[in-house]
């Protein structure tokens, strides 16, 4: 049981549904390389035309946000309420606004 | 001296959390904190529903060779496919909590994970592929559209796609049957015998009853499970008496009756013991389900090394 037991990389797949819209992770597949992550990412995940472009991206090369720090990273933007439209006070009769 | 909530033991913070995040309805993702017990819930009832899907290939797979005609066959081949893609997006979800696919893989063959016991019963006419995707494709919506909201994230998503694609399933199923029924007096009774064998092992789909499910009301109480076995049967039985009356056929349970004061449809009890005997491996396909998928996982083996060693050699010229 030599090549069996070596398990293919994990890929994690982003489709694009339609144009105009962002590629979105549906789900992650094994395979031994790029090119057929490709191919089985469109058999499994597209096999009723949910998507008109696929990324393909080894799961060991993304790095993410640790959950565990969630608080601090994000709390730069936690008290700046003034960049949001509703901190604003505009007299209701003024138009367009 | 108070104890700010950053000096309590790290590990009860990090439950406090989980708790508050199932306490809110919202999910938990694959990175949070979990405790280990919801872990292992979920690895066991995710990898059962994923081998269930990939065993449950073969039953209707018997018929493909079969099929009366090619659009039948077209069908088919693609209802096939789609519980081959059901296994690969479940178990892509269960791999989120930490456990490979090879070791899931192995399990199954191994027997020390289980599938669905519905999928222990032959096929043994081609109106079972009908019955297949009215009645056990039916029971398993009802029992995979509550699992949409589950709790766990990446499994909730999982069943969203999968209860999408069901729908054609249960459908194609019941055109086969009605076609079926509009045929000759041997086909009526093609189907209705075939629906007679599938009815009860559908209705034991749902597990056994709530007073016997002893893992039931932690799974309810962390929001893995959304209804009860008992509630879930209900359910199914309420749905499938108009359908059964609108195809002509019957359901074998002569206790089945509309009860008006509960508003909703008395039945007979399923033969636990046969489902106890199933779950153990006794029912009529067991012991073939395991050896068609094991025999198919090692004829596979030499397309899997193949394209392994054909990804290092490409990748080792790359480099060159």
């Amino acid at each position: 049981m030599s090549g069996d037991r070596r398990e293919w990389p994990l890929y994690e797949v982003f489709v694009r549904g339609k144009r105009g819209l962002n590629h979105v992770h549906v789900g992650s597949l094994h395979a031994p390389d790029d090119a057929m992550a490709l191919r089985h990412a469109r058999d499994v995940y597209t096999r009723r035309n949910e998507g008109v472009s696929i990324w393909v991206v080894r799961a060991d090369a993304i790095t993410a946000s640790s959950p565990d720090e969630k608080d601090p990273l994000f709390a730069p933007n936690g008290d700046k309420v003034y960049r949001h439209p509703t901190f604003y006070e505009i007299p209701g009769d003024v138009p367009h606004m | 001296m108070t104890t700010t909530p950053t000096e309590r033991d790290p590990e009860e913070r990090l439950r406090a959390g989980f708790d508050a995040t199932i306490a809110r309805h919202d999910r938990i993702e694959p990175r949070d904190w979990m405790p280990d017990a919801y872990r292992r819930t979920l690895v066991r009832q995710i990898a059962q529903h994923a081998h269930s899907e990939i065993i449950g290939m073969q039953p209707e797979g018997n018929w493909i060779g079969r099929a009366p005609s090619l659009r039948r066959k077209a069908i088919l081949l693609a209802k096939v496919q789609d519980e081959a893609g059901h296994g690969l997006y479940l178990y892509s979800a269960c791999e989120t909590l930490g456990v490979s696919r090879a070791e899931l893989t192995d399990l199954l063959l191994a027997g020390r994970q289980k599938y669905s016991s519905i999928f222990n019963y032959p096929t043994l006419s081609y109106a079972d592929v009908g019955t297949i995707g009215w009645l056990v494709d039916g029971a398993a919506i009802c029992n995979q559209v509550p699992l949409c909201r589950t709790s766990y994230g990446p499994y909730g998503r999982a069943m969203i796609r999968i209860c999408k694609e069901e729908s054609f399933h249960q459908r194609q199923g019941y055109e086969l049957l009605m076609t079926m029924m509009r045929g000759t007096d041997a086909q009526r009774a093609m189907v209705q015998e075939s629906v007679d064998r599938f009815w009860w092992p559908s209705l034991m789909m749902f597990g056994p009853p709530d007073a016997q499910s002893p893992n039931s009301a932690r799974s309810m109480a962390w929001g893995v499970k959304r209804n009860s076995n008992d509630e879930l049967r209900q359910k199914f039985v309420d749905m499938t008496v108009p359908q059964a009356e609108a195809l002509g056929v019957t359901l074998p349970d002569p206790d089945l009756r509309w009860n008006e004061e509960r508003g909703h449809h008395d039945f007979g009890e399923p033969d636990w013991e046969e489902l106890a005997a199933v779950i153990a491996g006794n029912g009529p396909c067991n012991a073939q389900r395991l050896a068609h998928r094991r025999a198919a996982h090692e004829d596979g083996a030499w397309v899997r090394e193949a394209a392994t060693a054909f990804a290092e050699r490409s990748a080792g010229a790359g480099a060159r």
